[in-house]
């Protein structure tokens, strides 16, 4: 398994590099699958490349009403977690105190306990308050999953970043806002930016809770769901599974990029 | 000399005089800076969690079909009826086997990206990895009931290559087997493998790039089999991450609602009891105190993590 010869970059066992690439291949047929079958159609029986589905998909309202109100829940979601993350990093990072764990842990449950859980409670809570299914409530169950996301990003960077900057802003006379503006937020951009990717995709994304939150809205990870069941409608469950699919690789891929070479690579941890 | 400070500091403007409070006073500006995200945890999650657990008292009238206000423990002791102490059991061996499966798999991918692999090829393995675990959990599930259909690309293999019979063979074993691929426990057992397998692969990758190079060398020239080095070297030192892998696997698959709809035979999992017995049924009470089961299997399964030293492995 390891070198015979003393060299450090010796070539790897052909086993091994068949398991690995292997399991690439694993990790990626289905994704192919889905590229595949949404250029292809099948018209008894013979098959050809076409675009028509995506024409047909596009023309369908509602795809075009479901991606919309992903895309707005993503954003708002994103901007709510943007503000609460770089808090509590801007808090935690410097400091020591009684109940700190308790808070990391916290930011953490709600990815760490299965979705279900955190869908549920937040839909009896609901339930309770008598609070209308909607818009309001997919935000904010997508919010507080997506609030560690940008404090991973943002607490690591804040982390790095040396503290006599901020001392020489102020002494300089600099008040906290435009330390704010022209030192502390420049440094954190790119952090900023990487973690806001993640939790848009992730929201995008969402299912398991969204289900428990959305009422009677739509969302594009529903709309999929609910596909399932229409197997004839296939072909523009296949247009629109590859669109999703394009939708948050792009945000994923700019994140790595954005945080390439730093401690913490976005998204290691999700 | 005092007076003038405080002359030019009442002439300071409002935000400077705040800055220099916040600085001072850092307890303050803490308190100023975690009250919201406390708040919008401490309320709206946390309370709903407690919300949650308080109606797994509540009494559930099967006639009448209406939940009342009467606390009770009945529905944690029908947690231990044969009936739902078998979807207990079923999700928990899933999750083992998905765990043990993820981890097997996982480790030659991270093994051979963290010691082979060139600059380039651990940045196309990173990517390759990412790429599916964020990749939108439904449309993996769908593409894996098209790949597992009986018109599905495996099947077409499995029918050109001959080995229809091998299938049906292994398709006919009980506890894994089923009608097809796509209604059997070993088709589910392949996603639920394949949706969670990159959780596991970066926390191995991540352990596994700490593990310095020279301790393994040293293990070879003390003359130890490339075996022994990897189980009393390798292994003991990777584990915390196998460890952190599993806790994403584990829970992941305990609460997972959705994939034991879509693939596999009928039997209700924890997730999809909980769903049923909210839904349809509105028995919320009971699928409260469900929801208790894979609390407690996760923090059980935590606190044995913590003692593995999974939790600096993360």
């Amino acid at each position: 398994m390891h070198s015979k010869n003393n060299q450090n970059q010796s070539s790897a066992p052909i086993w091994l590099k068949t398991l690995a690439y292997g399991g690439l291949v694993f990790l990626h047929f289905p994704i192919v699958v889905i590229v595949i079958n949404a250029f292809v159609a099948g018209d008894g029986g013979s098959t050809h490349f076409t675009l028509r589905w995506f024409h047909a998909a596009f023309a369908r309202e509602d795809v075009m009403s479901a991606i919309v109100l992903s895309l707005k829940v993503a954003t708002v979601a994103t901007l709510l977690a943007i503000i609460m993350g770089t808090m509590t990093a801007a808090a935690l990072y410097r400091r020591n105190f009684f109940g700190k764990e308790a808070i990391t842990t916290m930011l953490i449950l709600p990815i760490a306990l299965p979705g279900i859980i955190t869908g549920i409670a937040l839909l009896s809570a609901m339930n309770i308050l008598d609070i209308t299914l909607g818009f309001l409530t997919i935000v904010v169950s997508h919010a507080t999953f997506c609030v560690v996301m940008i404090y991973n990003n943002v607490v690591a960077r804040f982390r790095r970043m040396p503290h006599n900057l901020i001392e020489a802003s102020m002494d300089l006379g600099a008040d906290g806002l435009t330390t704010f503006r022209f030192i502390v937020l420049p440094q954190l951009a790119t952090a900023l930016l990487a973690g806001a990717l993640l939790a848009f995709a992730l929201s995008f994304d969402e299912l398991i809770v969204t289900i428990f939150t959305a009422g009677h809205e739509v969302t594009l990870p529903i709309w999929l769901l609910n596909q399932l069941s229409r197997p004839r409608d296939a072909a523009i469950t296949n247009v629109v599974a590859m669109m999703v699919m394009l939708i948050t690789a792009i945000p994923i891929i700019a994140a790595y990029y954005l945080t390439r070479g730093t401690e913490s690579i976005a998204g290691s941890s999700r | 000399m005092q007076s003038t400070t405080i002359t030019a500091d009442t002439s300071k403007p409002f935000g400077r005089k705040l800055s220099n409070t916040l600085y001072r006073k850092s307890n303050l500006f803490l308190f100023l800076l975690l009250t919201p995200p406390l708040l919008w945890f401490g309320v709206v999650y946390l309370g709903s969690l407690f919300a949650l657990l308080w109606q797994s008292f509540y009494t559930f009238d099967s006639f009448s079909m209406a939940v009342s206000n009467d606390l009770t423990l009945e529905n944690y002791h029908s947690l231990f009826d044969a009936t739902n102490l078998d979807i207990i059991l079923r999700t928990l061996s899933m999750a083992i086997a998905v765990t043990l499966a993820c981890a097997c798999m996982a480790f030659p991918i991270a093994y051979y990206m963290t010691r082979y692999g060139s600059r380039a090829e651990k940045g196309l393995f990173y990517i390759a990895v990412m790429l599916p675990m964020w990749a939108s959990y439904i449309v993996k599930t769908y593409a894996w009931t098209v790949i597992l259909s009986q018109q599905g690309i495996l099947y077409w293999c499995i029918n050109h290559l001959g080995l229809s019979n091998a299938l049906n063979h292994v398709l006919q074993i009980p506890a894994i087997g089923g009608n097809t691929l796509a209604t059997s426990n070993l088709g589910r057992f392949i996603v639920f493998t394949y949706i969670w397998l990159p959780f596991m692969i970066l926390p191995i990758q991540a352990a596994l790039e700490r593990v310095p190079t020279n301790l393994l060398q040293a293990s070879a020239d003390l003359g130890a089999k490339p075996a022994q080095t990897f189980r009393r070297v390798l292994l003991p030192l990777v584990f915390p991450g196998i460890v952190a892998g599993s806790i994403f696997t584990f829970s992941l698959t305990l609460g997972d609602y959705i994939i034991p709809q879509l693939i596999g035979p009928s039997g209700l999992y924890i997730g999809t009891m909980v769903y049923t017995m909210q839904g349809s049924v509105g028995n919320m009470p009971l699928a409260a105190a469900f929801t208790v089961v894979p609390i407690t299997l996760i923090f059980i399964y935590l606190s044995l993590a913590k003692r593995a030293g999974a939790f600096d492995a993360l």
